[in-house]
Order: C-alpha cells, then structure tokens, then sequence
C-alpha cells in the first residue's frame, strides 16, 4: 500500500493524546510544595535508590525537608529589634529553667554564668514574646514575673527580668521534673500560643528525683512544648538530659566553661525566635503490608523518631518534628514493602508534613509531600548502586553509635574495644568531612593513620572532653556536594 | 434494595451484618458511626489519604488509586500511558510496549506524514531507545524523537534531498539529547551517565527508503513474498559484538555469545564523543514492509530470516496488526526489555516490480552509504586487526547485489553481479 495524500503530521506530534500527560521528569526526587503566604514554604526532596533486587524488600530514603522564608522574620537577621507589629498576638513563648541547685556555687563562677547566661538569653528575646524565667532546685520558682504567668517582653520587661536574676542563688537540691512541670504549667496560661520552647541549665544529675518520677513527666509534658538542654561542667549526665531534649525534640549540648554560657544562651534564644511555626509533624505513608523499620532525622544530628508514631488514618502515622523556622533537616526513612516481582513499581512511602487541625478546629495541613518509590529490577548494577545520601546518613549514624560505645567501652576498661570503635570513628569523621567530630575526636585518641582508622587513646584525657566528644557525637555533616 | 458491600466512605469492602465500616468508621447509611471517629480524626485522616475513592487499582481491586497513579491501598504503580502505546497512518503504524521486566517504557516513536514540495506523499517513523544506565533515558528517547521527526518534516517539506534529511535529522536528535544534560533539572542521578538514547528512523516516498540510524535500534526489510526474495537486516549495530565481527576479530556467533555484546558503542546523549550518523537509501523491487524496531523485539529473533517469521504475511496491507503481532511475540518471549517497532509498507515502484518480474531471482538493493568519518574503536586494541579494512567497507549482509533502475540511479560502486546472485543467507544461531 503507497502512503496516500495526508494531512500534514496529524499523528505522533508532541500534543498527540498517546503521549503521557505528566512528564516522567525527576523521578528519583519527586517534589511539592503548599505554603500558606504566613507559613514557612516547606520542600520535599527524597533521595534515593528506588531500584531493588528480586526478593529484597528493604527501601531506604533520605528526607531533605527545608522551610524558607515564611512567618515573621522573612529570612532577615533574628534579634531583640524584630518586634511583632503592636496589637498582634504573641508569636512565641518561653521559660528559661536555670539550675540553682547548691553545687551551683562549686565554683562560684557557675551560678554568675548562669545569671549571665539567662540576662543575655533575655535580652535576645523579641518584643512581645512572652517569657518567665524560673530558678529550679529541688522544686521549681518562677522568679520572673513571679505571679505564675508570663511575661510580654518589652524593654521595660526584659530589665526587671534581668534584675530579678539578682534572686538566682545557690541553694538546695535538684529535681528536674519540678522544673519541666513547671514550665508546662506556665505554657498552659497562654495556650494560645502555637511555639512554645523551654531552656533548661543544670549542672548535676537529678539528685532528689526518681529516674522514673522524671521519665514520667517528661512523658506528661511531651508535645506541649520543645527544650534544649545544656550541661555546665561535667558532672551532670549525658542519657538524662538527652532523654529530655530528646522526648522535647530539642538538643542537649555541654557548656565545659561556664564563661561559655552567655553566648550559648544568646544563640539558643535566638534559634527559638527564629520559629515560626509548631507541631509540624512528618506524616509517612506505607501501602498494605508493609511496615515503617525505623524514621530517624539524621541532620542537623542524629534523632531517632521510630517509637514517636502516632497514627494518623489508615496505614499512616506521624512522627513529630517540633517547630521550624528557615532551616533545613534530613531524615531516613526505612521501610520494609512485601516483594514484588521484576519489572514491578510501588510506591513505598508517601511522605508529607502537615500541621495539626487549629486549636479549635480546622483542618489539619498538608505543607508539602514527596514519593519514596520501589522498582525491582534484573539490573544488579542498578539494585546494588547505594544512594549515595543513604550511604552517606548510614554512616553519620554509625559515627555517632561507634564514639558513644567506644566511649562507654573505655570507662568499662575495655581499651581494645573503645579503640577499635573510636578508630572507626575517626575513619568515617575523615571520610565524610566530619570536621566538628574529628577535632573532638583528635582530644581523645591520637590519630595515626584516618584512612585505616588507626589510632591510640591519649593519656589523661580531660572528663570536659570525653563528655563534648560523647555530647555532640550525633552532629553529623550534609552530603558533600 | 440491594445490600451495599463497599463502604460509603472509604470502599472497604464490608460484611452484609457491619453496621458501620471496620477501617473508617463511617456508618453503612453514610453517616458517622455514634462516638467513632471524632471530626478532626475524620478530617486529618482525609488529608492523609489524598484519594479514598479513585480508579480501581490494577494490582489489588481497590477502588482507590490517587491522581498520581499509586494505589492508596497497596502502594501499587498503575499502568500508564506510555507503558503501551500506538500509532498508525495511512502507510504506516507503530506499537511500543513496557515489556515485562521493565518498571517503565524507556522507548519512544512516532510516525509522521507529509507531502513533498512536489506533492508526493511521504512517510517518517523515528524509533530511539533510552540507555537504561543513562539518567532520564525515558526523557532522552522521548526528546530525540520529538526532535528527529519535527527535522525530518521540516527538510522533506523544504525538498532537501532525503539521506541529507536523515543526517540533519540526527544531527538535531543528538543535540537535543545533550542539550538534556544542561536543561538545568541536573542529574537525578548524579551516579550515571547523562541522558541518553539509541536511533533509528525511517523515510518512505514514491517506494524509496531511507533510514538512519546510532546504536544498536535496527531496521529490517521484509518482503511479501518470502519465497522469492529474502528478508535482511539493514542496519549495522554500533555495538562491541558488531565491531569485533566487522574488524574479523570474532565470528558473529562468538561476538554476540559474549556478555559485551550489546555494550553499545555509538549513542545521542552529551557524553557522546562524537555522533556518526549512518543512513542507507534503497528502493526494494518487491513488495514488502521496512520494520524498524529495538532491541526489545529483535534480542528474540535476531536474523532477518527468524523475525521475518513472526511478521503477519498481510503487513503490507494491515501495518499495525503487524506491529502489534511483532510486540505481542517479544512480550510473549519474555519482555525482557521495552519493545518498540515501526512498519513501513512499502510499495516498488512499478517500473521496478517490472523489472523483477524479468528476473525473478534477483534480490532486494540497498545501496550502503558509509560516512566518511570512521568510528571511535570499541575500546583500546579492539580495532587492532580490522583498521585496514576499515576504508574498504563490506556490507556483512551476503544479499546485497546492486540493480539499478529508474527511480533509483545505479551507484558507481559497488558493481552489480550478475543474477542469480548470491546464495540465501544461512540463519544466524539462535542469541541468547
């Protein structure tokens, strides 16, 4: 048969109906976003290996989320200047939980610290914030403003604040949940406010508490507002305050030298003021038999959220972020999806992050989503390729496992296996361009050889720096680009 | 009334005794079960699930797959519209299909037709093959496609001679391809190569062909009437197998048993070092039809004599159950890859048909154009032994005698032997 007279190109253009609709652009990192005009813009990036082998049923994925530029400070300069416009309802609240136990005194530059620490930590508090600063013994005081409310800060309530710092003496016990519960009682008279964010100093363990009465209201007061923990000295315990900062999706770091305490303080408070929304929650997703193995962020630092689920409708659950300002995390999320056979797609997870309904109803967000997607292949080149994300979290997160076991193995007395895991530390730490971790590490071992991982434990290493090298062991890098 | 077995809400399946669904509480009535799921819970577990009714999933019976094609219930990919697809013309049709161990369709095709300044009809089928080690190979197929044949439609329009055609064409496919790798999307995959695609396509007018083509896409001649004349492959693969044969350092069945053997050697994408067009003009004096086609389909029937066994002996008059048969053969095989094929029917001009009748035995006639520049070698040594013969290029294929006629002018070279010619082609052995 000739090819008769046609029109010209009636069939196989670019608008021909056969071809896809949706461009197949990307598909490695699928991305979306929704933003409200005064909420941060959150973007969702997976990164990942979607291709499996047959049988295997394991999909790893790493979790970019960044949020920019919403809320009050649009991304300019955070300071004491940025006031809300008069009238508008305060953005954000915060407790400032000072330990004025006796061991305070010991030495006395301890407590003058703390009493700088909190004044600078006030004076980086926004107007119209509202705040209160308690003293925390073996009971909780609020001493500013002292009538178990808070304060809204303004020039005139950030001097009597600080004057009353006057009152921050050294005397009695410690029970770090009278402090928590405190700060909880204080939040709940302006429960208006979405961002709540407590600042919790102690210089010793929790003397005048059981572990459990802690770990029971730790467990009350999880998700009505976020902490960060520092440790002054060292002489208080990492697990504990941890545990805190942890449940209170916030980071525990040591202050070795009080006379580090103020700018600490300062920048604390700053990052709390950069907030500019609460209670996001990441929402996962798992299709018909399959599970969620483990959701951990895995920077800024290392934080397992697995045991955080809740569920959130059928086969989903969320896992609680805390609040954000314009910042950016990772997370990995590993999810076991039942096999498919060759040439088969799924979608393994679908990943979103959404806010809670408002208080008093409303419907809850959905802020931005991404795919995480499996693909079983006869292509061992394309099943065995490593995302080079995964790989590279994977192994941030052996950094940080290996310097607290080896740390742990070594007050055991157990030398060769405290080497050998702080050994590999170092190797990983010089790899992956830990720079932070390695000079930590370096004050502990003796590096002879990074790349094998070589090293030797030094002599009379100081309690300050095994206590940073085992505090800030979870800080891990970005991928380097 | 007939007793309702979905949930109103959700579609869960329910038991003819539930009063209210298991997994979202709703009421068989519609309404809230009494204290069973608060507002909030109902709202957020909305947002959670962006589509709780939908399309009903392929893989579970679900009625719930999202807007963007994942079964809500399983998690499943639904088909989608690229996984199969065809097209047919007057004079031409094309099929691709996903096959069956590929999660997506990486080829791309399309099948034109225009009319030459002169008025004549003429007919253009582009068929690429995306590099799965490549990034976005699905992208880069797609785009050289869409590239060779608005090129194509353009210089046929224009009156450009057709093999000049072709070579532009190309030229156009492979820029488009590397312009890819700087669209600004970046890699997706920062681990593999920059996108990029296999070429094959073709031209029919008056009862000539031409075709062009990079990579190891293939184009095949297939006559009516098998008994008569016989079915060739035209084209030559740039691949390690072809190479080791042509440079005479394998016998084609050592060279394509080897696990290089479809290593390709020539590609459109930005890391290619330098496209070498190859494009091939002949007018068959028989009828019959051209397929052009990937590897999906010819990796089961490599010879031309072996696939011309599974093409419908009505392709001429019916080109797209032609190349449907074809599709459904690989898939069939195995579907170890994407399966795409065009089919060009192919009338001789009557003259020709003339001329073959005074001399029944005498084969079909392509005329191979070589380009000039030689290719890059397979790899370090590999041409060691065959550059000499490189200038002097012998078509692998034993049928090719050269006749000429009046729609197409007798080339200077090769001379044509006299008839009967050479003897039929022995079968290839059977590829892996």
């Amino acid at each position: 048969m000739a090819p008769g007279p046609v029109d010209r190109r009636p069939a196989g253009r670019p608008t021909d109906p056969i071809t896809p609709t949706t461009h197949p652009t990307g598909a490695d990192r699928p991305m979306a976003t929704l933003a409200k005009p005064n909420l941060p813009k959150f973007d969702v990036e997976i990164f990942q290996n979607e291709c499996l082998a047959e049988g295997a049923r394991e999909v790893n994925a790493i979790v970019t989320v960044t949020a920019t530029g919403g809320g009050t400070s649009g991304g300019r300069p955070l300071g004491r200047f940025d006031a809300v416009p008069p009238g508008a309802d305060a953005a954000a609240a915060v407790v400032i939980l000072v330990d004025c136990s006796g061991s305070m005194d010991y030495p006395k530059t301890k407590i003058n610290g703390a009493r700088e620490a909190t004044a600078a930590a006030i004076d980086a508090v926004r107007d119209g914030t509202a705040f209160a600063v308690v003293a925390g013994t073996h009971e909780a005081r609020d001493i500013y403003p002292g009538d178990g409310t808070l304060a809204i800060a303004s020039a005139a309530t950030r001097d009597q604040a600080k004057e009353s710092l006057r009152r921050l003496t050294a005397a009695g016990g410690t029970a770090m949940g009278t402090w928590l519960t405190k700060a909880d009682q204080l939040f709940l008279t302006r429960r208006e406010i979405a961002i709540r964010h407590a600042i919790l100093l102690t210089d010793g363990n929790n003397e005048h508490e059981s572990a459990e009465d802690l770990a029971r209201t730790v467990e009350r007061v999880t998700g009505h507002f976020t902490a960060d923990c520092r440790g002054v000295g060292t002489d208080w315990r990492i697990d504990e305050l941890r545990k805190i900062s942890s449940a209170l999706l916030g980071t525990t770091d040591i202050v070795a030298e009080p006379s580090g305490l103020a700018e600490d303080f300062r920048s604390m408070m700053a990052g709390a003021m950069g907030k500019q929304v609460a209670d996001v929650a990441l929402r996962i997703w798992t299709p018909a038999n399959a599970t969620v193995k483990f959701v951990k962020q895995v920077a800024p630092s290392v934080e397992d959220l697995t045991a955080r689920r809740t569920e959130a409708g059928p086969r989903a659950g969320d896992y609680p972020t805390g609040s954000w300002g314009d910042e950016s995390r990772d997370y990995h999320v590993c999810v076991e999806v039942p096999a498919a056979s060759i040439g088969n797609e799924m979608l393994a997870a679908r990943i979103s992050l959404v806010l809670p309904p408002q208080v008093g109803g409303g419907t809850p967000e959905v802020l931005s989503q991404g795919l995480v997607k499996a693909v079983w292949t006869d292509d061992l080149a394309a099943s065995t390729r490593i995302s080079p994300q995964v790989a590279h979290y994977t192994g941030q997160a052996v950094l940080a496992s290996s310097i607290q076991e080896g740390l742990e193995a070594h007050r055991a007395g157990d030398v060769d296996t405290a080497t050998a895991k702080l050994g590999a530390a170092v190797r990983i730490a010089h790899e992956t361009g830990n720079e932070g971790t390695y000079k930590l590490l370096q004050k502990v071992v003796d590096v002879v050889d990074p790349k094998e991982g070589t090293v030797r434990f030094r002599k009379n290493v100081s309690e300050a720096d095994s206590m940073t090298l085992e505090t800030r062991s979870t800080k891990t890098v970005r991928v380097k680009k | 009334m007939p007793q309702q077995t979905e949930c109103p809400s959700c579609a869960e399946s329910m038991d003819p005794d539930d009063a209210f669904c298991n997994r979202c509480g709703a009421a068989r009535d519609g309404g809230s079960a009494p204290g069973a799921m608060p507002a909030s819970w109902a709202a957020a577990h909305a947002e959670a699930v962006p589509a709780q009714r939908g399309p009903v999933c392929v893989h579970c019976g679900q009625p719930s797959v999202a807007p963007d094609g994942y079964c809500e219930a399983c998690g499943g990919a639904q088909p989608r519209p690229r996984d199969h697809m065809e097209k047919a013309l007057a004079g031409v049709a094309g099929v691709s299909d996903r096959g069956v161990r590929h999660h997506r369709n990486e080829d791309s095709f399309t099948v034109a037709a225009t009319s030459l300044p002169g008025g004549e009809p003429v007919v253009v089928a582009v068929v690429c093959d995306g590099v799965s080690s490549s990034d976005r190979p699905d992208e880069a197929s797609e785009t050289a496609v869409d590239a060779a044949s608005e090129s194509l439609l353009t210089s046929l329009e224009a009156g450009r001679d057709h093999e000049d055609a072709m070579r532009r064409a190309i030229a156009d496919a492979a820029k488009a391809v590397a312009d890819l790798a700087a669209d600004g999307t970046g890699p997706t995959r920062p681990e593999v190569n920059a996108p990029a695609c296999t070429y094959v396509s073709a031209i029919a007018a008056g009862g000539r062909v031409t075709i062009g083509w990079v990579g190891d896409t293939r184009a095949y001649w297939i006559p009516d009437d098998r008994a008569a004349a016989e079915p060739f492959r035209l084209t030559q693969d740039d691949s390690w197998a072809a190479r080791m044969v042509e440079a005479g350092l394998m016998g084609e069945a050592e060279a394509y048993a080897d696990p290089r053997a479809h290593a390709i050697t020539g590609w459109l994408g930005a890391d290619a070092d330098e496209v070498v067009p190859h494009t091939l003009e002949f007018t068959p004096h028989v009828p019959g039809v051209l397929l052009i086609c990937t590897d999906g389909l010819w990796n089961y029937a490599e010879a031309a004599t072996d696939l011309a066994y599974f093409v419908r002996p009505d392709a001429r008059a019916e080109p797209l159950a032609a190349a449907q048969t074809l599709v459904k053969f690989a898939v069939a095989a195995g579907g170890h890859d994407n399966i795409t094929v065009a089919v060009l029917p192919i009338d001789p001009p009557p003259v020709a048909i003339e001329e073959v009748e005074q001399t029944p035995t005498a084969l079909d006639l392509p005329i191979i154009s070589r380009p000039a520049a030689p290719a890059a070698p397979a790899g370090p040594g590999a041409r060691a032994e065959g550059d000499e013969d490189d200038e002097d290029y012998e078509p692998t294929l034993p049928d090719l005698p050269v006749i000429g006629s009046p729609a197409a002018p007798l080339p200077p070279a090769p001379p044509a032997p006299a008839a009967p010619p050479v003897p039929p082609r022995p079968p290839h052995p059977p590829t892996a």
